[in-house]
């Protein structure tokens, strides 16, 4: 019988050694270790045996399953992982396809400039302060020392609506507006970005529409060394650690000191080139001591409040930082150029 | 303004300084140098020639064979092709070597066969602007009005030798508008001394009053007029040195009265007029207003109707010059004048100002007189003019002037504390340091106690309080020396408002969204809009436009939008996603006379697909539903309390079938919808989708507060439904249905396919809708869900006919 058994095996062995795939192991399963299987047949006479073969025979007829039955295992294994291998196979798809694009808008750089720019000053205690695009002359000009016939008022040429309405030609008007609410107390600290708008032909460099954001300190004590200090943390922080001011006297109708306020030139260094004219230096806002006039008609003691103003291009800090060459790209929203602000 | 540094140097010692350094110092100190040209730039090898002798070149009709002596031992043959040039000549010759400016070489050439060594030039050619050329050389070749010698250099004698600094003044600096202030700030700033000429005047025993009159009828715009009778002067043309100097400084010479004027002018920046006396009319000077409609025809040669605004030098008929704007064309001086009225005067700054302005007539003495002149240097000009007249074209000064003044010639005083000063500018100064500044300034100091008193002098016009003196402490300082300090005040808390960030909110929801941001001009055309707009007469329009097309401020951003989709269109790119942010203007007035309303929009455009993976093959264009889910996305995002319903609507511009009015409680916040057809034409447009909401409706609902709802312990059930209704019945109208019968146990309503077409009779379609039942205190049961749900679908039947899809 243990002849018997060992020669089952190995046909057994044999069978599942030729099988192809997992259909045939099921089928050598089934014939050799199956109920109805020769294996159980030989099992079934072992009543006939001598008590001393019988464990003997019981053990072989075990080993005989066990091995066979090991071995199909082993083999459907090894079936299922080249199946699996094929099938992944098949599924391969090429990676360098483009995927599928997940939207993504752009911010104007306009409105990127102007929310950063907010936000330095925000950081900085500033509240942001907004005001009508249509104005009146008081507030563009009377109440910022310009009264009717002055002639700095050539320095803006202005869409007039009305004798007394016009469209704004700065963000000033927005520091008389502030200071009345504030009715006389201090401490006034804003920035108020916005549309301006100048009787300008348009060109690469002047655009009858622009944007500027103002700025304005009121309170007590306040000196023109802090608006240095202010500017230097401010340039600092847009522009960059390594960026130097320096202020130069400058005329405003609404500021006294008046400057222009310049930075270092970040294509040079400072070195001087051409993108600086020479000069080391890019001039990128003015500013000043708010004039005693302007106090006074915004509502404040200038005896004992005083404070500092400063009005920045928007257009011109797009146009330093991005690198952009003619201010009607801001107006002309053409998509090749608003995309390439998405990383903004 | 132009400044010749050889002219600056007669009043100020520069010596040991180079132009760009005086520039620079000028720059810092806030007088402005926008550039420094040196005349000499690009100029080598120029002498003065000698006209030797000069024909007709044999071969060429327009060329001439000069023997040119330029003092060597033998002339040099120079072919020259000016008309004007002519033996005995003393010109200016380029040798051959020679660079003239633009980068020209002179090479020794023949020219039809004859040798040319060098080249006589054209002030043009030696880098003279050609509206300063006078005319006499405008057309040739210059020629030294005077004796020369023959190969001496030419730079110095033309003025080549030069550097002009060319300011960029601000409006209260108009004492710079004069060499004489621009010494006073130079040596201001280096702490040096002005050197003013003295008038010197020889005057004759006849008196000017025996030949001219003055009256002045308008003392307030007029408070000084000064009349000098120059008599038996020879007009000629001005000596080289009074040439150069004007050409330096941007002006054209002319003759040797004219060029005095405009000298004077440029050195003390008071304007002077001559009048040829003989053809003056009369031997009145009379200043009055003029008469509504009154004529003149001024020097150009233009007639211009004047008003009762505007004021007149009159001959004691007719006008003979607009007061301090320009001179008339009756009593010009000419060639042959002989005897010559002197004008120096104070124009008041307003009604000079008014004239200029209604007359569009700007003139180097109209901006002076606009800008204030110093009354103290008036009579002076005045005097200085007629002297440099006599000297350079021999006429007699009659004793005089004859004046009419009232002009108040006081000096400011300002006070000020060293206090005050130091506590603007955040600086340590002491009361020693700000007086040697002020006196630097050459204003008067009285100090006691860090207490001043300043005097200020009258050509400083812009310094009349505290802070002006500020600013001159300031800046003579020197604005690097003020420290850096952050504010010692209490710092305050700083922060964008509630509407603030509800609009960064809304700009970072459409970008997300896949939408670029726009900005357009606000001013366009009533046109442009009328596509949207009923009613285009109220609008808000800029009086004087610069063009149509920016005349009016824009009461929608939709046109704008579809400008720009047009745009990219016509650029070959098709799909274009845009929204903006931006102020439209609104009035009830037909005629404004308060201030618009300015509301915020927001508005979008789509164009072509909205998604695109091309090599899938997928393509999804934008449509109205695109268009929607963006409009209900941004409401959530903005958290928006109150009933949002979206109702069908007809709107100009838009496609009647595809176009809703957004309602929030009951209030219209703004449109969607289709642009229609025939505007798509209009702007050549495919299918667009456009919407425009008003922000600031939007943002009067307030925002609805975020509370943690407890998560549902308990699973919901879903049960699907397709309901056939007739076609015009809205999936609102069920959805209403639906939520009211489906008591406290329906969570949730969902529509999700919409079937019409085959298998449906006409007239119908079948709307899909997922419920999801829900308990949140136990799991639910079949028989509860049924029993709701069948009221569901009963309700949905007796109220909208809506059968069960078999």
């Amino acid at each position: 019988m243990l002849d018997r058994l060992q020669e089952l095996h190995d046909e057994a062995m044999k069978k599942v050694a030729e099988s192809e795939d997992l259909n045939d192991l099921k089928e050598v399963r089934i014939a050799y270790l199956g109920k109805k299987g020769p294996i159980t047949e030989v099992m079934k006479g072992m009543g006939k045996l001598s008590a001393e073969e019988r464990p003997k025979v019981g053990q072989k007829a075990n080993e005989v399953r066990e091995s066979v039955k090991s071995y199909i295992e082993e083999k459907e294994k090894a079936f299922e992982e080249a199946a699996m291998l094929e099938k992944l196979k098949k599924e391969s798809i090429d990676v360098t396809l483009p995927g599928r694009p997940v939207p993504k808008g752009s911010r104007h750089p306009l409105t990127s400039v102007v929310e950063t720019i907010e936000d330095v000053f925000i950081g900085m205690g500033f509240n942001v302060a907004e005001g009508p695009e249509v104005e009146t002359d008081y507030y563009n000009f009377e109440s910022l020392n310009l009264p009717k016939h002055h002639p700095a008022r050539d320095m803006q040429d202005t869409f007039f609506i009305t004798s007394d309405l016009l469209l704004r030609t700065q963000t000033s008007p927005v520091q008389t507006r502030t200071m009345e609410k504030h009715e006389g107390q201090g401490p006034v600290k804003i920035v108020c970005p916005g549309k301006v708008y100048r009787r300008d032909e348009d060109d690469a460099t002047h655009s009858h529409q622009f944007m500027q954001i103002e700025g304005l300190v009121v309170d007590e004590g306040i000196r023109m060394s802090d608006l240095k200090g202010i500017f230097a943390t401010f340039v600092k922080q847009y522009f960059g650690e390594e960026r130097d001011i320096r202020l130069r006297p400058s005329f405003f109708p609404f500021t006294e000191p008046s400057a222009e306020l310049d930075i270092s030139c970040a294509m040079c260094g400072g070195k001087g080139c051409r993108t600086c004219k020479q000069t080391g230096w890019i001039e990128v806002l003015g500013a000043g001591m708010v004039h005693p006039n302007v106090l006074k008609m915004g509502g404040f003691d200038p005896d004992k409040y005083s404070g500092f103003a400063f009005g920045m291009g928007v257009e011109r800090f797009a146009m330093l930082k991005y690198g952009i060459d003619d201010i009607r790209h801001f107006y002309t929203n053409d998509k090749r150029f608003l995309t390439q602000f998405t990383r903004v | 303004m132009l400044v010749s540094y050889k002219w600056l140097k007669e009043y100020v010692n520069l010596d040991d300084l180079t132009p760009a350094e005086v520039a620079e110092k000028l720059t810092r100190s806030g007088v402005e140098v926008d550039a420094v040209h040196s005349l000499s730039d690009g100029i080598t090898n120029l002498v003065v020639g000698k006209v030797m002798k000069c024909e007709k070149h044999p071969q060429a009709d327009k060329l001439n064979l000069c023997q040119v002596d330029v003092g060597e031992s033998d002339p040099v043959q120079i072919v020259c092709g000016a008309s004007n040039v002519g033996e005995g000549q003393f010109v200016a010759v380029a040798r051959v070597g020679a660079r003239l400016p633009g980068g020209m070489k002179i090479k020794r050439a023949k020219l039809r066969g004859e040798v040319s060594e060098g080249m006589i030039c054209s002030l043009q050619e030696l880098g003279f602007e050609g509206k300063v050329v006078p005319k006499k050389y405008s057309e040739g070749i210059f020629n030294f009005p005077q004796e020369m010698t023959a190969g001496e250099d030419a730079m110095a004698p033309l003025g080549l030798d030069d550097t002009v600094l060319e300011l960029d003044l601000t409006p209260n600096r108009s004492d710079c508008l004069s060499m004489i202030g621009v010494a006073y700030e130079v040596a201001a700033i280096l702490g040096r001394e002005v050197n003013v000429p003295e008038p010197a005047i020889v005057a004759s025993k006849e008196k000017a009053s025996d030949y001219i009159s003055v009256k002045v009828e308008a003392s307030g715009d007029n408070p000084y007029y000064g009349a000098n009778v120059i008599r038996g002067l020879q007009i000629s043309e001005s000596p080289l040195w009074l040439q150069t100097a004007l050409m330096a400084a941007g002006v054209r010479p002319v003759n040797n009265v004219v060029d005095v004027t405009n000298y004077v002018l440029l050195e003390y920046g008071q304007p002077l007029h001559a009048f040829d006396l003989d053809r003056f009319g009369s031997e009145e000077v009379v200043v009055r207003r003029a008469a509504d409609g009154e004529k003149i025809v001024t020097l150009d040669d233009i007639e211009r109707t004047l008003s009762g605004d505007h004021l007149v030098i009159t001959n004691g008929n007719d006008p003979v010059a607009l007061a301090g704007v320009m001179g008339g064309a009756t009593s010009e001086v000419e060639t042959e004048s002989v005897n010559i009225l002197l004008e120096a005067a104070y124009f008041s700054p307003a009604s000079v100002r008014k004239a200029s302005r209604d007359l569009g007539l700007r003139s180097d003495s109209s901006v002076r007189f606009e800008k204030g002149v110093d009354p103290n240097s008036v009579a002076e000009a005045g005097a200085r003019a007629a002297s440099l007249i006599q000297q350079l074209s021999g006429g007699e000064i009659l004793e005089g002037p004859v004046e009419f003044d009232e002009l108040n010639k006081n000096e400011k005083e300002v006070r000020i504390s060293l206090n005050k000063i130091n506590s603007v500018l955040g600086t340590h100064m002491t009361a020693e340091e700000v007086s040697q500044i002020f006196d630097q300034l050459q204003f008067g100091i009285d100090e006691k106690d860090g207490e001043f008193s300043v005097t200020v002098p009258t050509r400083r016009q812009d310094i009349s309080i505290e802070a002006d003196l500020v600013e001159e402490a300031a800046r003579l300082y020197g604005y690097d020396n003020i420290p850096v300090t952050l504010p010692n005040t209490p710092s305050t808390p700083g922060g964008l408002t509630a509407e603030q960030l509800k609009k960064r909110k809304a700009r970072r929801f459409l970008e997300g969204a896949g939408m670029l941001e726009a900005v357009n001009y606000s001013l366009t055309t009533a046109d442009k809009e009328a596509y949207f707009k009923e009613e285009s007469k109220s609008r808000v329009k800029v009086a004087l436009p610069m063009s149509e097309e920016r005349s009016a401020l824009r009461t929608t951003l939709i046109p704008h939008l579809l400008d720009d989709l047009s745009y990219n269109k016509n650029r070959n790119i098709y799909n274009v996603h845009l929204y903006e942010m931006g102020t439209v203007f609104h009035t009830e007035e037909e005629t404004v006379t308060v201030q618009p309303d300015e509301k915020t929009f927001l508005a979008g455009a789509l164009m072509g697909l909205w998604q695109e993976h091309s090599w899938q093959g997928e393509k999804k264009p934008a449509d109205f539903f695109v268009l929607k889910g963006i409009v209900e996305g941004l409401l959530k995002e903005l958290n928006i309390t109150g009933e949002i319903r979206f109702v069908q609507s007809e709107k100009k511009g838009l496609h009647p079938g595809r176009t809703a009015s957004l309602y929030i409680d009951g209030t219209e916040a703004g449109v969607l919808g289709q642009l229609h057809p025939a505007a798509a034409k209009e702007w050549s447009l495919p299918e667009t989708y456009v919407f425009e909401l008003d922000l600031s409706i939007l943002m009067s609902f307030p925002a609805e507060a975020v509370r943690y709802e407890a998560i549902p312990r308990y699973p919901g059930m879903d049960r699907d439904i397709a309901l056939v209704v007739d076609e015009d019945i809205k999936a609102e109208e069920l959805e209403k249905v639906i939520v009211a019968h489906g008591g406290s146990l329906l969570s949730t309503v969902s529509v999700f396919d919409l079937y019409q077409g085959e298998n449906l009779e006409a007239g119908k379609k079948s709307l899909a809708f997922s419920l999801r039942y829900q308990n949140r205190e136990k799991t639910l049961t079949e028989e509860e869900i049924t029993e709701v749900h069948t009221k569901v679908l009963q309700a949905l039947e007796e109220k909208l006919g809506a059968k069960l899809r078999a």
